[in-house]
């Protein structure tokens, strides 16, 4: 016999009501705790891939789009720019590496990036199996996609057009896998990657086979009209190199401030900062949040006033019970403890249950954002916050019992034990 | 062993009620000795109760239990007495209804600052009869059984006073002189005093030492 097991006997005894306060809790930190937990995949999953990328250049567009496109590869591209113009940048004082990126095919539902062999370096992209390409239509794939396609060294495939899977295959020309990456964590493990050849190889041929679907803005040729500055050589026009889109890092912060509005002023080009972008993403992002997060509080709130109310009917009835412990040798300050036990016990059960809500909906979440992305979310470690959130419930479960259990000190027990 | 002198309580003036002093009869009631305190309802039976329960605190007189004189002692110290040698009867049983009836026995145990006695309490039950509704609550027993776990309880600290409040007032004449036949056995097993306050008439001729107020 302790104070434990009485509290948690009366607990029992009063089921419905416990249980109530149990489910407010738990659905209210539960709500918290999922959000915490979304933020901190959504956060880590955008701030590693962003990895010291300063800048996106690509067509004209939604900036946002080229930086969701380009870096993380979720949104259709924008469409595509000539290579010629790309490389210009190399030799601009400010530019230390210009990665360029060729999308809009793809197998199985992973996208096919055509670049160099610097980017996997960017993203310290190690070969697990095999090499890197470096043939044309050779290719190295990630390890999410060898695990989901079945893809190994040796394999050959034909990629679909367009970034769905649901596209034409390129059935004359097959990929060969040269090698996997090791899991890195960053995008590349659910990319294909092959050299930029290799997209020019696939789709050089006549222009009246193709039949593009709407989203494959990639591979339309880029707006002519415009093309009219620097090199005025037009016969060039035909069999002008394209790529989608180039990745951009700066010798010294001042390219941030010079490079953007130049190259959006001055070429058919548009630069995107991702840092910009992301932020001005989250703090979109960041309205729905807060809502759910206040909603999410009054639920809590909601909880506390039932777990005060569950305590305070039950004093009342059990007043009688109270100074019976009281004549039987029991000290107030026991008893205190008793009513005060049963707050905590409410608010620690209702907060494992949360935590354990929250990992549930994380969790088919995650199963929602591979199917869709292949992001993986599957992190389902305590946040530091989360121990803050416990502190939180536990204030709340002794708050919402002080004044029910404060009541102990004005039993009269011989009054009460008179009465009948 | 228990013994009052010149015990006096009065209740407070209220506001439409005015003060009510209360003075009781000397009386001294040996180990191994039982009293009736008789008495119509209004006469203080209860208040007297409480007073040699320790409950209330009286105005003036004396209180000895156990050699012990009370009225010096902190509300602490008073506390730490009943719970060690008194044992109380109320007059309709109550209990910690989330608890079954051993539980409840045990709970005696442990507010007294005892080691839990498991045996005893499932001895006592046998004694009186219930150690079938052990594991029930108390709620789900009938009056007369409920009446004989509260004597259990009353008993499980072996109390040198046991103190009845009406004990029988609402139990049929069956259930009455049943429970009144195991109060006076399992006091006399003890050697405690037993001191049951009381307006139930039918329990005149049951003891030979009676008060009336």
């Amino acid at each position: 016999m302790n104070l434990l097991k009485i509290s948690w006997s009366n607990l029992k005894d009063k089921k419905s009501a416990s249980t109530l306060s149990i489910l407010l809790l738990s659905l209210g930190i539960g709500l918290i705790s999922l959000l915490l937990l979304l933020n901190r995949q959504l956060d880590s999953q955008f701030k590693k891939n962003i990895k010291g990328i300063d800048m996106v250049v690509g067509a004209k567009g939604s900036p946002l789009q080229l930086i969701l496109s380009s870096i993380y590869q979720i949104d259709s591209p924008t469409g595509n720019v000539k290579l010629d113009e790309v490389n210009s940048l190399r030799s601009n004082p400010f530019v230390k590496t210009v990665i360029p990126l060729s999308m809009g095919d793809s197998y199985r539902g992973f996208r096919i990036v055509g670049t160099t062999e610097e980017y996997p370096a960017h993203f310290e992209a190690m070969v697990k199996t095999g090499d890197l390409f470096s043939e044309v239509l050779e290719v190295t794939v990630g390890s999410k996609v060898a695990e989901s396609a079945g893809l190994s060294i040796g394999d050959t495939f034909e990629s679909s057009h367009g970034l769905d899977g649901a596209g034409d295959t390129h059935g004359d020309n097959k990929y060969v896998v040269k090698g996997v990456f090791e899991q890195s964590g960053t995008v590349i493990d659910q990319l294909i990657l092959t050299g930029i050849e290799s997209i020019w190889a696939i789709h050089d041929h006549p222009e009246e086979e193709h039949t593009h679907d709407d989203n494959e803005a990639a591979h339309h040729h880029g707006e002519d009209e415009e093309h009219s500055h620097d090199e005025h050589d037009h016969h060039h026009e035909e069999t002008a190199k394209e790529v989608t889109s180039a990745l951009i890092t700066f010798r010294n912060p001042m390219g941030l401030i010079a490079l953007p509005r130049q190259i959006n002023e001055n070429t058919n080009m548009q630069a995107a900062l991702p840092s910009i972008e992301i932020n001005r993403l989250f703090s979109l992002l960041g309205v729905g949040i807060d809502t759910l997060k206040a909603i999410a509080l009054i639920i809590i709130i909601i909880a506390g006033i039932s777990v005060f109310i569950s305590l305070y009917n039950s004093l009342k009835e059990r007043k009688y019970e109270m100074a019976l412990m009281l004549s039987m040798g029991a000290t107030r300050l026991r008893l205190f403890l008793l009513l005060l036990s049963e707050g905590l016990i409410l608010a620690v059960i209702g907060f494992l249950t949360g935590i354990v809500l929250s990992r549930i909906g994380m969790y088919f979440f995650n199963l929602a954002a591979e199917k869709d992305y292949h992001y993986s979310m599957a992190n389902f470690s305590v946040l530091p916050e989360e121990l803050t959130l416990l502190a939180g419930a536990l204030l709340l479960g002794i708050l919402a019992a002080l004044i029910p259990s404060l009541s102990i000190y004005r039993i009269n027990i011989s009054r009460t034990l008179a009465e009948d | 062993m228990i013994s009052c002198k010149n015990l006096q309580y009065s209740y407070p003036s209220q506001t439409s009620v005015p003060a009510r002093i209360l003075n009781f009869p000397d009386f001294t009631c040996e180990n191994d000795e039982t009293l009736l305190i008789l008495g119509n309802s209004g006469r203080g039976k209860t208040t007297l109760l409480h007073l040699i329960g320790l409950i209330l605190k009286p105005q003036s007189g004396t209180i000895v239990i156990d050699h012990q004189e009370v009225q010096q002692l902190s509300p602490q110290e008073l506390t730490a007495v009943r719970a060690a040698k008194i044992g109380i009867i109320y007059q309709r049983p109550h209990f910690v209804n989330a608890l079954n009836v051993l539980e409840n026995l045990l709970l005696a145990n442990y507010l007294a600052s005892k080691k839990e006695n498991r045996e005893h309490a499932e001895f006592l039950a046998e004694q009186l009869g219930f150690q079938d509704h052990l594991n029930k609550k108390p709620h789900q027993l009938s009056l007369g059984e409920q009446q004989r776990v509260s004597i259990a309880r009353s008993l499980i600290n072996t109390p040198s006073l046991l103190l009845a409040d009406e004990p029988t007032s609402s139990l049929d004449d069956e259930n009455c002189s049943r429970v009144i036949d195991l109060l006076k056995k399992q006091s006399g097993k003890i050697g405690a005093s037993l001191v049951v306050v009381t307006h139930d008439q039918r329990l005149k001729n049951e003891f030979s030492n009676q008060i009336t107020l």
